[in-house]
């Protein structure tokens, strides 16, 4: 279908073959430290927690996760980070058309506030949220130890990602675009279906991959309201916790590698359809 | 680094004749109107009072320089902005508040404003898709638009995979592709190359013939209005300075902006006239003035001859246009004295 990837290929290849670096290349020196660098930091540990959750062979690793509590703690952590990450599909979307294309007072500093959550430190949003809708709540709202306090503790931390992720991409959006659509007899809803949503989509699925992997991970912004009560808001980060704090060393690493290998999947999938929405508009630009 | 698509087809020497057009485009012929549009944004006044009717059928271009209110004009037929004051109306209805999407208006953008996401066939379509035509429809008209402006065997391609001009073809299918009853075009050509764009224009131009659907075209270049349209209208400052023929706009321009836009200029004693219509001679006439030769350039068949006057300093250049044969007869030197006059 597409001609001009094939002969991009060629030409690297002829490149390689002559012994020539692309240009602004490192070269091997680089390319050592780079992948140096990964094994050391990335690499090595995953490999080890992999290893050590196969200790007891493969029927030991399933039956860690199969374990009742850990699979409750993962089903909730699952599901709670997948509302988060749909509801921010929807509300990152929203805040960055808002901050792009609406001009209102204080613009730049709603603009500062949305990395706020993100450079907390998420304890801190626990106990926010644990004074706001804790036992001794002003507004008299008790979701302590509830999911519902799971998911809101979860959007706070994880609200800049789409939002940050959309941003530039509507900022660079042609204007011209939507007025040829416009005169075309498409109205505004279907501009946005059409038009807007397809350009954006790439950057939006980027954005709920990173919300939900660091929503499945998260730890501090619901170790206080969440409550951690096993096989109801126990979500997995804080299981593995517990595993480790009773000496049960490879029921911790399962479920850490469990997490690794949604964490994983996820961001691939959401990658190759990103890509392929994305990939007829960069071509051979 | 990315070498180039071998895909992308930048010739563009493949325009099909558009006599073969006209059954395709059924065009009804709609005046526009406007009167009394005016237009602000915050303190700068793009339009002036503007009144403007754009006769049913014709080719109008609105020729000006940049900030002259000629795109905002356009815009505003469009529905693209919304004026201030005033009114516009498209085949005798009042379209002032009516959004761009209920004005059955074709516009064409400089830079494409091509749908990137979509084959030649989904943008082309897009119009008719929207109206939800069925299917079969949408298709045999999308082939037979592409067919006009060259672009048949295009259809599953990208716009990324299509040279500038072919890219422009492609928008001009799709705004045709809703059977528009006036087409806008906003600098179609501005971002093209010399030759595709000579060639486009010309093009444009027989397809407009054949079709008879009112257009409206936005340039600044005068050359362009000047060969293309059956109507310009000058602009600056956001007011019409002058609306007529090519011909009247050139031979009779209404003051000295509108006779410098449209073309070269000289000063003579300080009245502005064409370098073509200064004539020299060696004998001293009624009304000649008396210069000196201060260079003779030669430009293959013209012959420019740049002049000095001495009584009018600083009044601004003066220099003749004259033929080869011209400026042979007359045997001019540097440093030469010569009677000048315009005719």
């Amino acid at each position: 279908m597409l001609e001009a990837p094939a002969t991009g290929t060629d030409v690297g290849s002829a490149r390689r073959r002559a012994g020539l670096r692309a240009a602004g290349g490192v070269g091997p020196l680089g390319l050592g430290v780079a992948t140096l660098w990964l094994s050391v930091i990335v690499l090595l540990p995953l490999a080890a927690i992999s290893v050590k959750a196969f200790d007891d062979g493969l029927s030991g690793f399933v039956d860690a996760i199969d374990a009742p509590s850990a699979r409750a703690a993962l089903t909730v952590t699952v599901a709670v980070s997948a509302i988060v990450a749909l509801v921010n599909v929807v509300m990152g979307t929203l805040i960055a058309w808002v901050l792009v294309r609406d001009d209102f007072p204080g613009k730049r500093i709603v603009n500062a506030l949305i990395d706020l959550p993100f450079a907390l430190p998420t304890i801190v949003a626990s106990i926010v949220l644990l004074s706001l809708y804790g036992p001794s709540s002003p507004f008299d709202i008790q979701l302590n130890a509830t999911r519902p306090a799971l998911v809101i503790a979860l959007l706070f931390v994880t609200l800049p990602f789409v939002v940050r992720a959309v941003q530039p991409v509507l900022l660079e959006l042609d204007r011209e675009i939507e007025e040829a659509a416009a005169s075309l007899g498409a109205s505004n809803l279907q501009i946005f279906r059409r038009i807007v949503l397809p350009t954006l989509a790439p950057a939006i699925l980027s954005g709920a991959g990173l919300a939900f992997t660091r929503a499945i991970g998260e730890y501090g912004s619901v170790v206080l309201i969440g409550g951690g009560i096993p096989r109801e808001t126990e979500v997995a980060s804080q299981y593995i916790q517990k595993q480790i704090e009773v000496d049960r060393f490879v029921n911790a690493a399962a479920v850490s590698v469990a997490l690794l290998l949604i964490a994983f999947a996820v961001l691939f999938v959401l990658r190759i359809v990103g890509h392929r929405t994305a990939r007829r508009e960069e071509q051979a630009r | 680094m990315t070498p180039h698509a071998p895909t992308v087809d930048d010739r563009d020497g493949d325009l099909p004749d558009p006599t073969d057009a006209a059954p395709a485009i059924v065009a009804e012929s709609h005046e526009i109107a406007v009167t009394g549009l005016n237009k602000h944004y915050g303190d700068y006044h793009a339009l002036r009072d503007v009144d403007l009717t754009i006769p049913g059928g014709s080719l109008t271009a609105l020729l000006g320089p940049s900030g002259s209110g000629k795109s905002t004009l356009l815009r505003a037929v469009a529905g693209l902005e919304v004026p201030d004051a005033g009114t516009v109306l498209i085949g005798g209805q009042d379209v002032t508040f009516v959004p761009p999407q209920r004005r059955e208006i074709g516009f064409v953008f400089q830079h494409y404003a091509a749908f990137k996401h979509l084959t030649v066939r989904g943008n082309v379509g897009f119009g008719p898709r929207i109206r939800k035509r069925p299917k079969a429809e949408i298709d045999r008209r999308v082939d037979e638009l592409l067919e006009i402006v060259g672009l048949a065997g295009y259809q599953e391609r990208y716009p990324s995979q299509l040279s500038g001009g072919q890219r422009q073809r492609m928008a001009l299918a799709r705004a045709l592709a809703v059977e528009p009853r006036v087409l806008l075009l906003d600098e179609p050509f501005g971002a093209l190359d010399a030759k595709v764009r000579d060639d486009l224009r010309q093009w444009m131009r027989r397809l407009q013939a054949e079709t008879g659907v009112t257009t409206v075209l936005v340039t600044h270049d005068q050359e362009e209005a000047l060969d293309v349209a059956d109507h310009v209208a000058v602009l600056a400052e956001g007011r019409i300075e002058q609306w007529g023929t090519p011909r009247e706009v050139y031979d009779r321009p209404a003051n000295d902006f509108v006779k410098s836009f449209l073309g070269p200029t000289a000063v003579l004693r300080g009245e502005l006239v064409r370098p073509h219509d200064l004539v020299l001679s060696h004998e001293a006439a009624d009304g000649a003035v008396p210069v000196t030769v201060r260079r003779v350039v030669h430009l293959g068949f013209e012959v420019r001859v740049e002049l000095d006057d001495a009584e009018a300093a600083g009044d601004g250049d003066l220099s003749a246009q004259l033929t080869r044969g011209e400026a042979a007869r007359l045997d001019l030197e540097p440093g030469g004295r010569v009677y000048v006059r315009a005719t």
